[in-house]
């Protein structure tokens, strides 16, 4: 029935209904399938596959040493180089990685945070050597730090230094580099880790109203940050309620870049947002289910107007997915975007007593978080405090309590559950045996890198990063005459892990240790 | 630990003690949080190491919390590095106790665990109340180190 509702139009403010008036009419989403695998020739030849078999969007997934700014070579690598996304530890690796990829025409997603002022800078030295120039040098960095923080856990730097850079990156990219988003503020880990599907966009919106804000405080306007912010979402199995929430954290944006931020704009206002499908709801248990599950999820984040979407494969439960796999999850979104029909409509479920009551709910509940973040003394302060943190492991204890008592279903495991509950397809292992040896070429070939480099350049640039970090300049000028230098990203974040000191999480309640 | 533990016989003062420990670079801890109150609620002591410990700070929190069970949680495929180390660890650090480890373990690493003294592997799925009854089961009947003796 046509209520007082359907007045809202797609593409106008709120954006309830969708940031362009066409939506997927106009422009399909992206499907940008993350993928890394311990060696840059093994990732170039993944990536390349999927962009032959029709993926639009490039996303890096780096190794744990490389996520910490940790070289091949160090002793803390040992047993992780290459096992959850590919080792990365200079410009020249990065190079590699990228052979043959044309980045002024597809875009580079890239998962770092804590270390994401260097990959970004290795990502314009590789374009550049391309002659691909900051003008056209399309792509997302993560660099969110504040929910490594709370969920995610991949942080080096105490949380005040690391925000510091992380905007340092936001002023940077949003002067120098008209194409790229220097930040994806990501409520998706925050869910991974138990949050609720009203704390994954409320953290989320509180976050990036603190990094606007910051840049603000550089000097730039409202109105030139807030249309470069991208947000990152999860997509669970609750189809409605998933849907509902990207139309919640539409609206609450919106509202919120106009009221909190003063943005003018209609660009400002209108929240991008990348989907990806949620990996903790993938069982290990008859991982065929796992294809109905992400079909589910993408589904989810299809009615709800996502711009970029990773549909996760069966298999990434337990290990990066094999070839086979992951083709299956790009085809999921395939079949999703080409045969559907669902990218003819706008907004389909708009006007849906159940959508809209959820949207209603999730954007108040939402509402709710990002006062209580404000609260607890802003996004910084509530990470340092433990506030977050507590709230996302509480929900996670919930979760888990609802699973274990049967009261949410997962189909194969507490419903329906054969002996394949006990059976956990696990036989494969993450990287087989030649881990080690390719663990041991990197950390030849860091070493190689180093000797072949000019010492003299390396030492003066990596000099000129410590000296702005240390005098609260920006630092990513420095950074990219390091990355140009062959400064390895050990180098570059063992420096400032000396200067800044490491983070070490701060005493919990309930008999953790002091560190 | 011993079968005269003062945790386990009728004249019970304390709890038994589990300390959860992640170990290596990965970041995952939502199992080991969820573990270590599920635990708390069965009746465990249990304390958390927090994550990216090394082998050796694990083993002295171990001795410190006169732990009687670690459990370690990985995630990220590093356990046939990081399980050897911390197994010596312990051992140097002179600690006696049950070693457990869950998390994505692959099936076809569980004996290369065992052979270093590993008394379970859990895995996704896995109730915490099933792993409290291997535990309180285990600890009443080991009697050595890493549990030598065939429990569970």
């Amino acid at each position: 029935m046509p209520m007082e509702r359907d007045e809202e139009r797609p593409g106008e403010f709120p954006y309830t209904r969708g940031i362009h008036p066409g939506m997927y009419r106009e422009r399909l989403w992206t499907m940008r399938q993350y993928a890394g695998f311990g060696t840059a020739r093994e990732t170039n030849r993944r990536l390349k596959r999927l962009l032959a078999q029709g993926q639009t969007g490039l996303s890096l997934a780096f190794d744990l040493p490389t996520q910490l700014g940790i070289d091949p070579d160090d002793a803390r690598a040992a047993g992780e180089v290459g096992r959850a996304g590919v080792s990365v530890a200079t410009a020249a690796d990065l190079d590699a990685v990228l052979k043959g990829i044309p980045l002024g025409s597809v875009g580079l997603s890239m998962t770092a945070n804590a270390t994401a002022p260097a990959l970004f800078a290795f990502a314009a030295a590789t374009a550049g050597r391309a002659g691909v120039g900051a003008d056209a040098l399309r792509g997302t960095v993560q660099n969110d730090v504040l929910k490594e923080y709370a969920a995610r856990n991949l942080y080096l730097l105490p949380p005040a230094p690391s925000m510091r850079m992380a905007v340092d990156l936001i002023e940077f990219g949003c002067r120098f580099f008209p194409r790229w988003h220097p930040v994806s503020v990501s409520g998706y880990h925050l869910r991974e880790a138990g949050a609720d599907a009203g704390q994954e966009i409320g953290f989320a919106v509180a976050n990036g109203l603190a990094y606007a804000t910051a840049a603000m405080r550089r000097g730039l306007s409202a109105d030139e940050v807030a249309p470069r912010l991208s947000f990152f979402f999860s997509a669970g199995c609750d189809l409605l309620e998933e849907a509902a929430k990207f139309r919640a954290a539409r609206r609450l944006w919106a509202k919120l870049a106009r009221a909190r931020l003063g943005a003018g704009r209609p660009e400002s206002w209108r929240m991008k947002f990348h989907a990806q499908t949620a990996g903790s709801a993938l069982t290990a248990v008859e991982t065929d289910n796992n294809v109905v599950r992400v079909t589910l999820q993408a589904l989810a984040a299809v009615l709800g107007g996502a711009q970029s979407l990773h549909a996760n494969a069966k298999d990434e439960a337990w290990r990066l997915p094999t070839p086979a796999s992951a083709a299956l999850a790009l085809r999921t979104q395939q079949i999703l975007a080409f045969e559907s029909g669902l990218a003819g409509h706008i907004d389909p479920l708009g006007g849906a007593h159940a959508v809209e009551e959820a949207t209603d709910r999730l954007e108040a509940e939402a509402l709710r978080w990002v006062d209580a973040v404000d609260r607890a003394g802003g996004a910084l302060v509530a990470v340092e405090s433990g506030f977050v943190q507590s709230t996302v492991r509480e929900a996670a204890y919930r979760e888990y309590v609802a699973a274990e008592s049967g009261e949410r279903a997962i189909v194969g495991v507490n419903r329906f559950a054969g002996d394949a509950a006990r059976h956990v397809a696990a036989a494969d292992r993450p990287r087989g045996r030649s881990g080690d040896a390719e663990e041991a070429r990197a950390a030849e070939a860091v070493r190689r890198h180093r000797a072949a480099r000019s010492e003299a350049d390396a030492g003066r640039t990596l000099a000129a990063v410590l000296d702005a970090a240390e005098r609260g300049a920006n630092v990513m000028p420095a950074m990219l005459d390091a990355a140009n230098a062959g400064c390895t990203v050990g180098e570059i974040y063992g420096a400032l892990a000396r200067l800044f000191g490491e983070y070490r999480e701060p005493v919990i309640p309930e008999g953790r240790i002091a560190p | 630990m011993n079968s005269t533990h003062p945790g386990f016989g009728s004249e019970t003062k304390r709890p038994p003690t589990v300390l959860i420990a992640k170990c290596g670079l990965d970041g995952h801890d939502r199992g080991a949080l969820v573990v270590a109150r599920g635990l708390r609620e069965e009746g465990f002591a249990v304390f958390y190491t927090g994550i990216r410990r090394t082998p050796e700070e694990v083993a002295r929190q171990a001795v410190d919390v006169a732990a009687d069970c670690v459990g370690l949680s990985s995630l990220a495929g590093a356990h046939l590095t990081i399980v050897p180390r911390l197994v010596d660890a312990l051992r140097d650090a002179g600690w006696r106790g049950l070693l457990v480890v869950g998390g994505i373990i692959p099936a076809a690493d569980e004996p290369a665990l065992r052979a270093t003294g590993v008394a379970a592997v859990f895995r996704p799925h896995q109730r915490v109340s099933e792993a409290a009854a291997f535990l309180r089961d285990a600890l009443h009947t080991a009697n050595g180190i890493f549990g030598e003796n065939e429990v569970g």
